[in-house]
């Protein structure tokens, strides 16, 4: 066991560390508002040309090849600096990688991991939440193409987006979680309508909702085999829950540092019992450095895509949630007098943690049955 | 980086986990089975795992995350037998290059954060040895500051045996003791010997929690599969699982937390392992509250009875937490650190 960098690391670190000083484009607290979801390809772009992006990730794709930790040395240094964190993709990268063929994964994987083309997950739907096997978008097979019918929600960056990786029915006559298969769906075409989502922070360029009306996809951009969407969508979710691949870590340092900062200035201001939230919200996000640390040493002997990310996923959740309940008793009246405080959206956004990729319910069901293995009812 | 064990950690993980289970406690009554707790310390002893800490040219025998890999395996089986106390006895006498003395705990303040300071000639309050060995424990260690360093001393330990650990044992020592000269000392301890110190404690302390949690969980789960109520196992109920499936997050999560001062005892700067012990402690002290209280929960009534092991685990999880500081008292000292926030103020 060592937590400290090896020379390699070390060399990569301080590399990074000065490039992060030379090009941080100072966005602002990531999820709160339009701004940084509209800089955030550029960002993406910008660390990708750098060499700082897919580290992990085969360079055959435009990756680097490098063990899995070097992205907890990516996430600590973006939370040190208060630069943004990486972009959160890795796990249609993990998908793709896992599921397409040699050609798919040639013709979609550099475009992903580089940022030229943006991508959408079109999984969930209005009546397909929780209980997504049941979804009812098809796609019916019309000589070489698909035709894709139905209506997707919670899409995100749906209004940015190249290509959605799809789940479709593509056989109603199979039990639920058979009928389904996975697609590269071009997004700029006729039959794809685009409508915004407006949270309950405001931000509107986030998720999107998006109409499928006769679009088209070519059988070619087929993910996996037909009826193959269920286990492909599984492994996407296993790691769509994971903050070692999505890079929350430093989403959360950043908003810590800022939250100790603003006690700092005025410390008088604050009530030991609201001081004490700031101190229990950084010992959670700093478990949760701890944790991803932990979870991509053990990549080193190779990529499970089992249900441990739902663990994962739950602490994640805690950590995001005491950030924002901290970040709320900060701000202190201020949130309840200006609608625009930044807390407050802090504090609203983190509350879809709880729901998206997989309510914690879910997850819950997820560990009790197939990690504690409870029986079911 | 790579916080992996090595191959020769993950060997001696399943070696002290395999001993733990065989001589550890499975009942209740078998706490009262003294050949066994005889057995068990023997086997620990035989084992080398006291000497750990000992000096083994230049520094001690193993690191601390061989030691937390101990304290773990023993406090997932709430194993009866003294081994942090020792073991953070002889850390102390090393780093003041005295030779080990066989059955020397430390005595703690009564708040049972850190080691007595007496700057007088007698001690002026109670204070615990604790996790002595419950017969060969015969004198603590106590502090004396002296050239802006400090000299250890010995005070006896011979008070009743309490507290609400049934595993191991806090023995009072009453006030207006006079400490003895430990012989052979070669140097006076500086702070940072102590923060080191310190940070072996916690992460000992975090250990033993993460352990406690490991040993309940399992024991639960499997009760949630057996126990049939509306002629189903209670553990087909969300309402349980999904309490289960909380607990099972809480010790993975205090896992990963407890790592890190276990490898900074030894590894990073004095300071750092101890503020990286303060985190996990926080961290590590509620997640073991809330699993055991779980536990407790999952097994309803008889969970609530003295014949039910949980109670073990529980009582072992209450002790743990408090020694060198509980959530409470590392969640001020973060503040101190990290908030520039001093105590008095509010």
């Amino acid at each position: 066991m060592d937590f400290r960098d090896s020379p390699a690391e070390a060399e990569f670190r301080a590399r990074l560390r000065a490039w992060i000083a030379e090009n941080d484009p100072g966005l602002p607290v990531s999820s709160t508002d339009d701004e940084y979801w509209a800089r955030q390809a550029e960002w993406h772009t910008a660390l990708y040309d750098a060499g700082f992006f897919g580290l992990s990730w085969p360079s055959r794709y435009g990756g680097h090849d490098l063990p899995p930790v070097f992205d907890v040395i990516l996430d600590d240094e973006l939370a040190a600096a208060g630069a943004p964190p990486r972009p959160s993709l890795g796990y249609l990268v993990q998908g793709i990688a896992t599921h397409g063929s040699d050609a798919v994964k040639d013709r979609f994987l550099p475009g992903l991991i580089s940022g030229r083309e943006r991508w959408c997950q079109g999984f969930s739907e209005p009546d397909a939440g929780s209980d997504l096997a049941s979804l009812r978008t098809t796609a019916t097979c019309d000589g070489d193409e698909y035709v894709i019918d139905g209506h997707k929600i919670w899409t995100s960056y749906s209004d940015v987006a190249d290509w959605c990786f799809l789940l479709a029915r593509t056989d109603p006559s199979v039990p639920k979680h058979r009928g389904l298969s996975a697609f590269a769906v071009p997004m700029r075409q006729r039959g794809i309508e685009q409508r915004p989502l407006r949270m309950i922070n405001g931000i509107t360029t986030e998720f999107g909702q998006v109409i499928f009306d006769g679009a088209r996809v070519a059988a070619e951009n087929r993910i996996g085999e037909p009826g193959e969407g269920w286990r492909i969508a599984m492994t996407i979710v296993s790691h769509e829950r994971e903050p070692g691949e999505i890079g929350y870590v430093a989403r959360y340092a950043k908003m810590v540092r800022e939250l100790e900062q603003a006690v700092r200035e005025d410390p008088g201001a604050f009530q030991p019992d609201r001081r004490e939230q700031v101190a229990w919200a950084y010992v959670q996000s700093e478990m949760l450095r701890l944790h991803v640390c932990r979870r991509l040493s053990e990549r080193l002997d190779g990529v499970d895509h089992g249900p441990g990310g739902s663990i994962d996923k739950l602490l994640m959740t805690w950590v995001e949630q005491s950030v924002g309940s901290a970040a709320l008793t900060v701000s202190g009246s201020r949130a309840a007098t200006d609608a625009e405080d930044l807390a407050l959206k802090i504090y609203l956004y983190s509350r879809a943690q709880s729901v998206m990729g997989g309510t914690s319910q879910i997850q819950k069901n997820i560990i009790a049955t197939r990690i504690l293995g409870l029986p079911t009812a | 980086m790579d916080v992996r064990y090595t191959p020769e950690q993950a060997e001696l993980r399943r070696t002290a986990r395999r001993l733990a289970r065989e001589l550890g406690p499975r009942t209740v009554a078998d706490l009262d089975d003294d050949k066994r707790a005889r057995r068990l310390a023997e086997a620990v002893c035989d084992a080398g795992w006291l000497e750990l800490r000992h000096d083994g040219d230049g520094g001690p025998l193993a690191s601390g995350v061989e030691a937390a890999i101990i304290a773990e395996a023993l406090g997932e089986a709430v194993a009866d037998v003294a081994f942090a106390g020792p073991v953070l006895g002889a850390d102390l006498a090393r780093r003041a290059g005295a030779r080990p003395i066989e059955g020397t705990g430390v005595a703690f303040s009564p708040e049972l954060v850190d080691i007595e300071m007496v700057s007088g000639p007698v001690t002026t309050s109670a204070l615990y040895a604790v996790d002595v060995a419950p017969l060969g424990a015969r004198a603590a260690f106590v502090l004396a500051p002296e050239g802006g360093g400090y000299r250890l001393a010995r005070v006896p330990v011979d008070g009743a045996r309490g507290g609400a650990d049934l595993t191991r044992a806090v023995r009072e020592i009453p006030a207006g003791v006079r400490p003895l000269p430990v012989p052979d000392q070669s140097r006076l301890l500086t702070s940072a010997d102590l923060d080191a110190w310190r940070a072996l404690g916690l992460a000992l302390t975090c250990a033993d929690l993460v352990g406690i949690m490991r040993g309940v969980l399992e024991l639960t789960v499997s009760y949630a599969r057996e126990r049939k109520q509306y002629g189903v196992p209670i553990g087909s109920f969300q309402a349980v699982q999904h309490l289960l499936a909380e607990a099972q997050c809480l010790m993975e999560g205090a896992s990963s937390i407890a790592l890190h001062p276990s490898w900074g005892v030894d590894d990073l700067a004095p300071g750092d392992a101890r503020h990286a012990g303060r985190v996990a402690k926080v961290y590590c002290a509620r997640a073991a509250r809330t699993v055991c209280e779980t536990a407790v929960q999952v097994h309803g009534g008889m969970g609530n009875t003295w014949d039910c092991i949980v109670h073990v685990y529980l009582r072992r999880a209450l002790l743990s937490s408090r020694w060198f500081g509980d959530d409470g008292e590392h969640l001020r000292q973060l503040q101190q650190t990290r908030l520039a926030v001093t105590h008095g103020l509010s």
